[in-house]
């Protein structure tokens, strides 16, 4: 009770301190010369955040780099030696694969169900209805997500798994394909005679990424929808008069003016993708090959306790949103500049 | 090119609103018909009716020949031009008016030909590689206007399409639209709640008045032969003066008078020879009405004493050709049903006369004003009809 207590007295007094902080910048600023007084209003307010980031991300990033270029223990320095251990070994290089799977097919699916039923849930009766169903998974934690797709996807003699039970009911279906209804699912990384090398993604990370798309639609409907009903309707009205059927109109119209919002959300679920971690290890643990660079990051970093690899796997999901990044800033200008902005 | 049938047409939106009752309208081929009324009796509603963008409750809509009622708007070959112009934000001016024909798969030589030719009439032709958002207001308005006739379609439908134009433009396109439409000899729509572009621009005007159809005529004939009070106080502008007073007729019955508050107006004899159904009015109230312009001076204008009165001058307007003269007369005002009219309440009516520059009238001055009272226009004061006959 007392910890509690001395805890929120310490939070209030803080959190004065820096109302009071900023309120004598901001009288200062306010008593400064008109030409310097528009520049250092905005540092006022950028000076908390500065040194938030500076503390919270600048500091622990450059540390991080640092690490990766130590060995695994931060004793010696190794140069890019980390590095070339990720890209060598089979089964670091795996994850990078299956990230990139993630991301890829991950934001196009995600994206292309958004879209559709956000299309198709416009204008319908129960379109408020329809959509909090589809938002639903979204807002389930996605280690639960993980949790209750675990059951889908599980097997004998755990479960008899919601998939085999479907896939059980299907006459004449190959073993290979889920027939008798006793795969594990997550377990096996080929399916219907298709073999992939260790190298390679499996087919059991696909099934993780089902499970990805599953939890992202709900977020990115709800998203699209919102956009789409900020197209005018005017828009709508003219394609329909210029002989644009309602597909045409979908397609011609509607997607080019929600195209930054297509951007944005493509971009939080390619960000998603490299960062997926719950997921996996709420399900596999990143076994059976389904492991993913930041799942890859976590074992190897305070399951195994290797520092360097460790920090490098960290430093590539970071490397790895860079490009992303400058995509999204770049397609974000030009979808301004297609409005005419 | 086609004609446009309404017959007894309804419109009840969802939530019950009857939005437009039993109208009624013949529109010919190549001719270009106004909508007019004020905001929110129906002209939109109407339009959008004809363009299929809004269902039809009941009654018969065609085009040509064709029965359109459930046809779509994209199947019935018409183009419109919107209050906001719709343009697509993304395309070019190029791509914007060409989008039509391209839905249309019309070869790309052909396509490219009418656009460009589109594009010099309207004079876009430096304006084609643009967004919309890099245009000015009167180059939307032609981006607009150049999607529509670019498609040659069997109508034009456009719904308020200058009124986001500043004054002077508007005049300027208003003389542009109305020629093109000449030119081209399209069939149209065209809503606007601004008179005088209905005046100016339609060979016929509709009125429209909480959906009821007012009115259907010339602009001449509505002005000059107003069918009931409403249409003529919303037609002219300044609106025309209207007053309650009672018609008294003389005992041989070939003259007569009528009261205009404390003051009386003689009525010529040809007044009452020309309309011989206000004989039925004698010693009854009833409306009538005065345009401004029947109105003058009275050291200008020789008229008999008895065909003048007086009121005190509450504003003059000096507008180079004319003087708008404002005075107070102590008659009750007529509420002509136009919402957009400010009407005084009270026993004081503000009469508005158009004079003669040469007026040497001055505000606060007790005015004396001459009456041409062989142009007045009279009206039951229970049904609102014109008594013309
Ligand atoms: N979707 C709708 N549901 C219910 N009522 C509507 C709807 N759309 C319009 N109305 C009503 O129908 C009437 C006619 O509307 P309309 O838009 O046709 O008016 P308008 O003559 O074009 O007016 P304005 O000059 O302001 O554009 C108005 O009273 C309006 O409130
Ligand atoms: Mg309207």
């Amino acid at each position: 009770m007392g910890d509690i207590v001395s805890a929120l007295v310490i939070t209030v007094i803080a959190l004065a301190a820096l109302a009071a902080l900023l309120g004598a910048m901001y009288w200062v600023v306010g008593r400064l010369p008109k030409k310097w007084r528009e520049g250092a209003r905005a540092w006022v307010f950028l000076f908390p955040s500065a040194v938030a980031v500076t503390i919270g991300l600048l500091v622990p990033a450059i540390r991080t780099i640092y690490l990766s270029l130590l060995d695994d223990n931060g004793n010696k320095f190794v140069g890019f030696e980390n590095y070339v251990d990720v890209f060598t070994t089979t089964g670091t290089r795996l994850t990078v694969f299956n990230s990139l799977s993630w991301v890829l097919i991950g934001t196009i699916a995600t994206v292309a169900v958004g879209l559709a039923m956000a299309r198709f849930a416009d204008g319908m009766r129960i379109e408020s209805a329809a959509k909090s169903a589809i938002f639903l998974p979204g807002a389930i934690s996605l280690v639960g997500t993980g949790l209750i797709w675990g059951f889908v996807y599980a097997g004998p003699p755990f479960d008899v798994g919601l998939l085999n039970a479907v896939t059980e009911g299907i006459p004449g279906l190959p073993d290979s394909w889920g027939g008798g209804g006793d795969r594990l699912w997550l377990l096996e990384r080929g399916f219907g005679g298709v073999d992939p090398p260790d190298s390679a993604p499996g087919v059991n990370t696909f099934l993780l990424i089902v499970v990805f798309i599953w939890a992202q639609a709900g977020i990115s409907t709800v998203i699209f929808s919102a956009a789409i009903k900020g197209v005018p309707d005017s828009l709508i009205e003219a394609a329909k008069v210029d002989g644009a059927t309602d597909q045409q109109t979908f397609y011609r119209v509607t997607l080019p003016y929600i195209r930054s919002t297509i951007v944005t959300v493509a971009t939080l679920t390619t960000v998603a993708g490299l960062k997926a971690f719950d997921i996996v290890a709420a399900t596999t643990g990143g076994r059976f090959g389904t492991s993913t660079i930041a799942n890859e990051f976590y074992v190897t970093r305070f399951v195994q306790g290797r520092s360097g690899v460790g920090a490098t796997l960290a430093v590539l999901i970071f490397i790895l949103v860079i490009p992303v990044m400058i995509l999204n800033r770049r397609a974000q200008a030009r979808a301004e500049e297609m409005m005419g902005g | 090119m086609a004609t446009i049938t309404l017959e007894k047409i309804n419109k009840v939106y969802p939530n019950g609103f009857h939005a437009i009752h039993d109208l009624d309208l013949d529109i010919a081929d190549t001719e270009f018909l106004v909508l007019v009324g004020p905001s929110g009796c129906g002209k939109s509603t109407a339009l959008r009716m004809v363009a299929g963008l809004e269902e039809i409750t009941n009654g018969e809509m065609r085009i040509g020949d064709r029965i359109v009622n459930e046809v779509e708007p994209k199947d019935r070959d018409i183009a419109m031009v919107f209050q906001n112009y719709a343009l697509y934000p993304h395309m070019s001016v190029y791509d914007n008016i060409g989008f039509a024909l391209k839905l249309a798969k019309t070869p790309k030589d052909e396509t490219d030909r009418r656009i460009r030719e589109a594009a010099r009439i309207l004079e876009l032709d430096e304006q084609l590689d643009r967004k919309p958002a890099q245009l000015s207001g009167g180059q939307r308005q032609r981006v607009a206007m150049g999607r529509a006739i670019v498609r040659q379609p069997a109508a034009f439908l456009m719904d308020e399409p200058l009124s986001n134009l500043d004054a002077k433009l508007r005049v300027q396109m208003r003389a542009e639209i109305a020629s093109l439409q000449r030119e081209l000899g399209v069939t149209t729509v065209y809503v606007t709640h601004d008179q005088v572009e209905a005046m100016t621009m339609g060979d016929r005007v509709a009125v429209l008045k909480d959906g009821f159809l007012q009115q259907v005529d010339t602009p001449q004939n509505l002005y000059d032969r107003p069918q009931n009070v409403f249409v003529a106080a919303f037609i002219g502008s300044p609106s025309m003066n209207l007053f309650e007073g009672t018609l008294t007729l003389d005992s041989s019955g070939q003259g007569g008078s009528l009261t205009l508050g404390s003051q009386a107006i003689s009525i010529p004899s040809e007044v009452l020879a020309a309309r011989p159904a206000l004989a039925a009015y004698d010693g009854q109230p009833l409306i009538y009405g005065i345009r401004p312009e029947d109105m003058e001076d009275a050291s200008l204008d020789s008229r008999p004493d008895d065909q003048c009165i007086h009121g005190e001058v509450s504003l003059v307007e000096a507008l180079g050709a004319e003087i708008l003269v404002h005075f107070g007369v102590d008659a009750a005002p007529v509420d002509s049903g136009d919402p957009d009219a400010v009407v005084e309440l009270g026993d004081t009516a503000v009469v508005v006369g158009r004079f003669n520059p040469r007026s040497r009238i001055r505000l606060r001055d007790s005015a004396k004003v001459a009456v041409h009272a062989e142009r007045l226009s009279f009206f039951d004061s229970s049904t609102r009809l014109a008594i013309w006959d």
